[in-house]
C-alpha cells in the first residue's frame, strides 16, 4: 500500500506525535496510513533471552507489563512518557519511527542491546538502534518500508539500568534525560552504556562518559567525572524549556543519580524510578 | 489541501447508542463528538494534547479526542461526560466532585470526569500518588488540585462502601 501511495503516505501508529505536528502544519502527509486495525501487532513477548515489542505496543501496555517489567529500564520509561492519556495511544514503534529529539524511547534503547526489525514488501531487515535513527525525525526506513518489531536483549546477571527524566509538567517532552546501564563486578563497573536524551537532535551517546566508569570502582569521585564527560558530551539549545547551560547542568544531576540507581539494580535492589516533574 | 475528500463510513457507539456516519478522514474524534452529535460535554482546552479537557474513554481507556481522528474509532466504544448520568441521577464520581468543590469554572471537568471513571474502573482504592499520576494529564487552572484530590478519594470511598 505503501508503495503504491508512493513518498506521499505516512503511517499513523499512536498518533501521540504525528497529530500534533499536523495540526501545526509541520508535518503534510498527503495520506495517513492507519495501522491500528492491523492485529496482533501490539504483543510484548520473551523469546530467546530477549524481549519482543511488537511495533504498536502501547506505552501503557509496556508500563502494565509483567513481561516487560523484567527490565527495570523498560518500565522506568513506559511508565513516565507525557499522561495516562498519551501513553494508552502513544506505541513504541512509532515513537522510534518517528524520531522526535525529545522523545524518551531512543535515549533509552540506546543504552541496551537493541534491534529495528524493519518490513517491507522485499523482506525484513533487523537494524541496531544506534544506526536506526540518522538525525532529527529522520531513520533508515525506506518509504515502502515499516517498523514490525523493536527486541532487546535481556542482559545477563550483575547488570543494572535505569532512566530519569525531568520535565516541567506531565504532558510536555522532557527537558533533559539519562539512561544508563552498568555491569558490575562487586565494586568495579565492567561495562558502561550511558545515554542522553533532549539535548541534541538525536539521543546521544555519551562514550567519554561510559569510558570514565569503565574499569573503575563507583565511588563519588568516578561518578563525578562520568557526569561532567556527559555534560561535555551534551549538545542542547536553548528554548522554552530552558537555556543550554541550565540542560547542562540538569545532565550532570540526572546522570550522577542514574548511575547510583542502575548500580543498586546491579545488586539486585528494586528501586522504582520515574520521569520527574512538578 | 485536496477540494473533494472521499469520506469513510464509521460505526461506532457512544454512550451506549450506536451511530453510522461517512466522515472525512481528517475530522477529529472531538468535533465529530460535539459537533456531529452535539455532545459538547466534551471540550476542546489547547488541541495540542496537553490539557484533557477532550478526554473521553475508548473501549475502556482514557484517550485526549483531540489528538484521535473520529475514523479510527471505528467498531469503538466511547463514553462520555454525557454518558456518566443515569437516569436523570448524577454519576457518584460526579456527585463526590460537587461535594468537595472539586472544579470552579468547570472546563476542565468533564476530562477530570472520565479520567477519574478510567483511573477507579480498575483501581479501586487509589494512594495520593496514584491518583495524582492519574490526573497528570488534566490541566485545572482554576482549583489548584486540592480539592481535585479530595473528591477522588471521596469517589473511591462511596464506591467501596458500596
Amino acid at each position: 500500500m505503501l508503495a503504491q501511495i508512493g513518498d506521499e503516505a505516512k503511517l499513523l501508529a499512536g498518533g501521540q506525535s504525528l497529530i500534533p505536528l499536523m495540526k501545526l502544519h509541520f508535518a503534510n502527509p498527503g495520506h495517513l496510513v492507519d495501522l491500528n486495525f492491523i492485529p496482533e501487532i501490539s504483543y510484548i513477548k520473551e523469546e530467546d533471552g530477549a524481549l519482543g515489542f511488537g511495533a504498536l505496543a502501547r506505552h501503557a501496555e509496556i508500563e502494565n507489563s509483567a513481561t516487560a517489567a523484567k527490565l527495570p529500564i523498560i518500565h522506568d520509561c513506559a511508565a513516565g512518557i507525557a499522561d495516562v492519556q498519551v501513553r494508552n495511544r502513544g506505541t513504541i514503534g512509532g515513537s522510534i519511527a518517528e524520531a522526535d529529539p525529545s522523545g524518551d524511547w531512543a535515549t533509552v534503547l540506546l543504552t541496551q542491546a537493541a534491534e529495528v526489525r524493519c518490513l517491507s514488501p522485499k523482506g525484513e531487515r533487523a537494524v541496531s538502534l544506534n544506526q536506526f535513527i540518522t538525525d532529527a525525525y529522520t531513520t533508515v526506513l525506506a518509504h515502502d518500508e515499516l517498523v514490525s518489531e523493536i527486541t532487546v536483549k535481556i542482559p545477563p546477571k550483575g547488570t543494572g539500568a535505569a532512566y530519569l527524566a525531568f520535565k516541567r509538567a506531565a504532558p510536555v517532552y522532557p527537558t533533559a534525560s539519562a539512561a544508563v546501564s552498568v555491569a558490575m563486578e562487586g565494586d568495579v563497573c565492567k561495562e558502561a552504556d550511558i545515554a542522553l536524551g533532549c539535548v541534541g537532535l538525536i539521543a546521544i551517546k555519551a562514550t567519554a562518559a561510559e569510558a570514565a566508569l569503565r574499569g573503575q570502582r563507583l565511588t563519588d569521585k568516578s561518578i563525578a567525572a562520568a557526569a561532567e564527560a556527559a555534560r561535555a558530551a551534551a549538545d542542547p539549545q536553548s528554548d522554552m524549556r530552558g537555556s543550554a547551560g541550565y540542560k547542562r547542568a540538569l545532565v550532570v544531576a540526572l546522570v550522577k543519580r542514574v548511575i547510583e540507581i542502575a548500580a543498586r539494580r546491579a545488586r539486585g535492589e528494586q528501586v522504582e524510578v520515574s520521569h520527574i516533574y512538578a | 489541501m485536496p477540494e473533494n475528500i472521499e469520506k469513510i463510513s464509521v460505526k461506532l457507539n457512544v454512550n451506549g447508542k450506536t451511530y453510522v456516519r461517512n466522515l472525512e478522514p481528517r475530522l477529529l474524534l472531538v468535533e465529530f463528538l460535539r459537533e456531529e452529535l452535539d455532545l459538547t460535554g466534551t471540550h476542546v482546552g489547547c488541541d495540542t494534547t496537553y490539557c484533557g479537557a477532550c478526554t473521553v474513554l475508548m473501549n475502556g481507556a482514557a484517550v485526549k479526542s483531540c489528538t484521535v481522528f473520529a475514523v479510527q474509532a471505528d467498531g469503538a466504544e466511547i463514553l462520555t461526560v454525557e454518558g456518566l448520568e443515569k437516569d436523570g441521577q448524577l454519576h457518584p464520581i460526579q456527585k463526590a466532585f460537587g461535594d468537595s468543590y472539586g472544579l470552579q469554572c468547570g472546563y476542565c471537568t468533564p476530562g477530570l470526569l472520565i479520567s477519574t471513571y478510567e483511573l477507579l474502573s480498575h483501581n479501586k482504592q487509589p494512594s495520593d500518588k496514584q491518583i495524582r499520576k492519574a490526573i497528570a494529564g488534566n490541566t485545572c487552572r482554576c482549583t489548584g488540585y486540592q480539592n481535585i484530590f479530595k473528591a477522588i478519594q471521596l469517589a473511591a470511598q462511596n464506591r467501596t462502601r458500596t
